[in-house]
């Protein structure tokens, strides 16, 4: 069998410009649509994921989805650090840290309207439970001072948290003498200070969560089950990815189901656009399609030609959208998280599966856009074509 | 009369054109209509608010609780009248899903505070007298078929356990924007517990709610109060009930933001096919509009012709698209029910539908129109050939 060659759809495609690039736009945006609510929903999954280490063990009181209702009162926290198993640095300490963390309300930069910030009181081996943190200017606050290391985000997004600025809180001017760069996590939306120095500003007598690290983390088990059967605790354990993983739940589905909603309601527009452009060109071909049958192409050739017309239509629409989509890859963004209560700040990320799915989408468009008027086509009959033209 | 009779039936020459366009334009208009009652609904909790009440919280943030003894000390500033607070309950009924707000207050206070809560007598006191009762609004009682007598079991995040309560009490909103979706239940029987249980966390609360009786005064009375506890323990921040629900707005305004952009964004979309059809439909009735500018028309008549055309279509669309968004709402509003409370079309929105449906309208013969009327006759007529 023969096939009409592809030149032949791309010019039939060239030749109408102003129709092609106006059916193409209106799928590029619902394609830009879908990828950016697509990214945007990855972004704030990895962002929340890249926090936790996974051989990291988070201590939070039971029922608690999040640090902020959390407490872990002085006698739990000595009774795990005393717990065998956990891991020592090479000076001999024990890899663990106990922490309150609570929620600060502080006036952002831009806006001057206040939003809620972690503030997280911790120490050195907190800052070695989380290698993916590191200072990028200045030093690590000295214990006991009214010192504070702030996350990029912060240092970038909110008043007096750049180097050597200060913030008013707790009743105290707190001065910021690091800023710290944690790989695109959860941290960077956060001011870390010393444990005792925040226990005390916000007068608080119980940490919020206890976080420590397995000498062997096949031992995790053991070990939840020992803690969790202890009857003078009442505290539960979770390995730290886990928790963080929880967290980005329910904002990275809200965006997702959200998104696709919109995207399946928008994509109905294109493709009625589709579906126009394509009745149109069938309309205005009947002779050159009763001129290639009569040439002895098969209806199923016409049928495949109109339909490539159409999925290449949408390809050229799907590949715009894309692009631009792509280009939000460079915009940071910040908003609330509603299971932690607290700023996060994220980036759009595309990845390989979300650029196949997005192209995939595209081409479903082009597919239910131009099904019947190719199908149409192929169903003409020669001489009615032939007289028409 | 000849005119619209003309445009219709040119309207309707290419039925399944027209038919294709206007499903098109109707998606888009509903869409766009539900968007915007969508972002709307995210402000429902400022518009319910009330002039003449202020809500004092700490000033480091809501999550930090102040002493109970403030209610008295707050009582004592010039220009409040009446003084109440509410917890956060954040406890869970069966599972996560059922996401509802449930506060703990001082009942006697808060109901003085919240006249547009409309509440039997009878009922207002079988509340009151029971530690353990609650009440809720006629919406959540009916999205979980709550009568009064019932047991409601909640699962405490903030205070541990499982807690029951009776049901004592349904409330209907005095007004449509009225809050229907929130279960009320007493402060002084989780405090019984916390004092027992966690005495470090009794007597606390996490918002005092203020009633003032002239609303001029409120930024007066909030300094007032907010002096009153300066320099103390706890420090407070006090301001008007409005303020206060829009700072919860503001916490997702990168999502408002973005769904903002994307109900124009489909604007965009549908002005790109609208404009399609009438490029295709102006390409195809060349020879036509020479011929009327042959027979003496002037330019400006094939002008009407398309923009009216064009016009008519995205009239009939946006009007259908309204009529979509009308039924919409009011499915999605029962579905949703304690999740968005005031899910309802406003005429700014219709408004605005209307405007967009023309807006698309003109854009999109905007380009034909010009390109039409300014044909040469003769290649026009040469076109039929």
């Amino acid at each position: 069998m023969r096939v009409i060659p592809l030149s032949y759809i791309a010019r039939n495609l060239w030749v109408r410009r102003v129709t092609t690039l106006l059916t193409a736009g209106g799928m590029a945006l619902v394609v830009y649509v879908f990828a950016t609510v697509l990214m945007m929903s990855e972004g704030i999954r990895a962002t929340l994921v890249a926090t936790g280490q996974p051989d990291n063990v988070m201590a939070l009181r039971k029922g608690a989805g999040a640090e902020i209702n959390s407490g872990v009162d002085r006698g739990q926290a000595a009774i795990l650090e005393s717990l065998p198993g956990i891991a020592t640095d090479t000076q001999g300490q024990a890899l663990i840290t106990k922490e309150p963390v609570v929620l600060n309300n502080l006036p952002k930069r831009s806006s001057g309207k206040a939003s809620n910030i972690t503030v997280r009181g911790t120490s050195a081996t907190g800052m070695q439970l989380r290698p993916q943190v590191h200072l990028v200017q200045g030093r690590m606050f000295r214990p006991g001072t009214s010192e504070i290391v702030t996350g990029r985000s912060v240092a970038e997004g909110f008043q007096g948290g750049a180097l050597g600025e200060t913030m008013r809180f707790a009743g105290r001017e707190w001065t910021v003498v690091g800023v710290f760069d944690a790989s695109h996590s959860g941290f960077e939306s956060e001011i870390w200070g010393d444990t005792e120095q925040m226990l005390q500003a916000f007068r608080r007598n119980a940490f919020s969560s206890v976080v420590f690290r397995l000498a062997d983390a096949s031992q995790f088990a053991a070990i939840k089950a020992a803690v969790e059967s202890d009857p003078r605790m009442t505290v539960e354990l979770k390995p730290e990815i886990q928790f963080y993983a929880e967290q980005s739940e329910a904002l990275a589905t809200f965006i997702r189901v959200l998104g696709t909603a919109l995207s399946v309601i928008f994509s109905i527009g294109a493709i009625v656009g589709a579906m126009i452009t394509m009745f149109a060109a069938v309309a205005s071909r009947v002779g050159e399609i009763g001129t290639l049958r009569a040439l002895g192409f098969r209806r199923s050739a016409v049928l495949v030609a109109f339909l490539g017309e159409s999925l290449l239509l949408a390809l050229v629409g799907g590949l715009f959208g894309l692009a631009a989509a792509s280009l939000m890859q460079t915009v940071n963004i910040s908003t609330t998280n509603f299971q932690s209560f607290a700023e996060l700040a994220f980036q759009f990320r595309l990845t390989p599966r979300i650029a196949w799915q997005t192209i995939a989408f595209a081409l479903f468009m082009g597919l239910v856009g131009g099904f019947i008027p190719a199908w149409r086509a192929a169903r003409l009959k020669i001489v009615d074509c032939l007289r028409a033209a | 009369m000849f005119l619209l009779r003309l445009l219709l039936k040119n309207a309707f020459r290419h039925k399944l054109r027209t038919a294709l366009t206007l499903v098109g334009l109707v998606v888009a208009i509903g869409a766009f209509g539900l968007l915007r009652t969508l972002i709307g609904a995210w402000y429902a909790g400022v518009e319910a608010s009330s002039s003449t009440r202020l809500v004092t919280r700490s000033a480091v943030s809501l999550t930090f609780a102040m002493p109970i003894s403030y209610a008295q000390r707050i009582k004592a500033v010039e220009g409040v009248s009446t003084v109440s607070w509410a917890n956060w309950f954040g406890g869970i009924y069966q599972s996560e899903r059922n996401f509802f707000p449930q506060f703990a207050i001082e009942p006697a206070s808060y109901l003085k505070l919240y006249p547009e809560y409309l509440l039997s007598d009878e009922e207002k006191l079988a509340f009151l007298k029971d530690r353990q009762g609650a009440i809720v609004g006629q919406k959540l009682a009916t999205q979980y078929g709550w009568k009064i007598g019932d047991q409601i079991p909640l699962r405490g995040t903030i205070y541990p356990g499982t807690w029951t309560f009776t049901l004592r009490g349904i409330w209907h909103g005095a007004e449509a924007r009225t809050d229907e979706g929130q279960m009320l239940v007493q402060y002084a029987y989780i405090n019984e517990w916390l004092r027992k249980k966690a005495p470090g966390r009794a007597d606390l609360s996490g918002a005092f709610i203020l009633g003032i009786d002239n609303p001029q005064d409120a930024a007066l009375i909030s300094q007032r109060v907010d002096a009153e506890f300066k320099n103390s323990l706890s420090e407070t921040l006090t301001e008007t009930e409005a303020a206060f629900a829009l700072s919860f707005v503001s916490m997702s305004e990168a999502i408002l933001v973005a769904i903002q952009a994307v109900s124009f964004i489909i604007i965009v979309i549908i002005m790109a096919v609208m404009a399609n059809t009438m490029t295709m439909t102006a390409r195809e009735r060349l020879s036509e509009y020479a011929t009327l500018k042959a027979l003496g028309f002037s330019p400006a008549f094939v002008v009407k012709l398309l923009f009216g055309e064009s016009l008519l279509i995205a009239l009939i669309g946006g009007l259908l698209g309204m009529a979509l968004t009308l039924t919409a709402t009011a499915g999605i509003g029962k579905a949703l029910g304690s999740f968005l409370p005031a899910f309802a079309v406003t005429p700014t929105t219709m408004a605005m539908q209307l405007a967009a449906a023309l807006l698309v309208g003109a854009v999109a013969a905007a380009w034909p129109a010009w390109k039409m009327s300014r044909i040469d006759i003769v290649q026009g007529l040469r076109h039929v050939a």
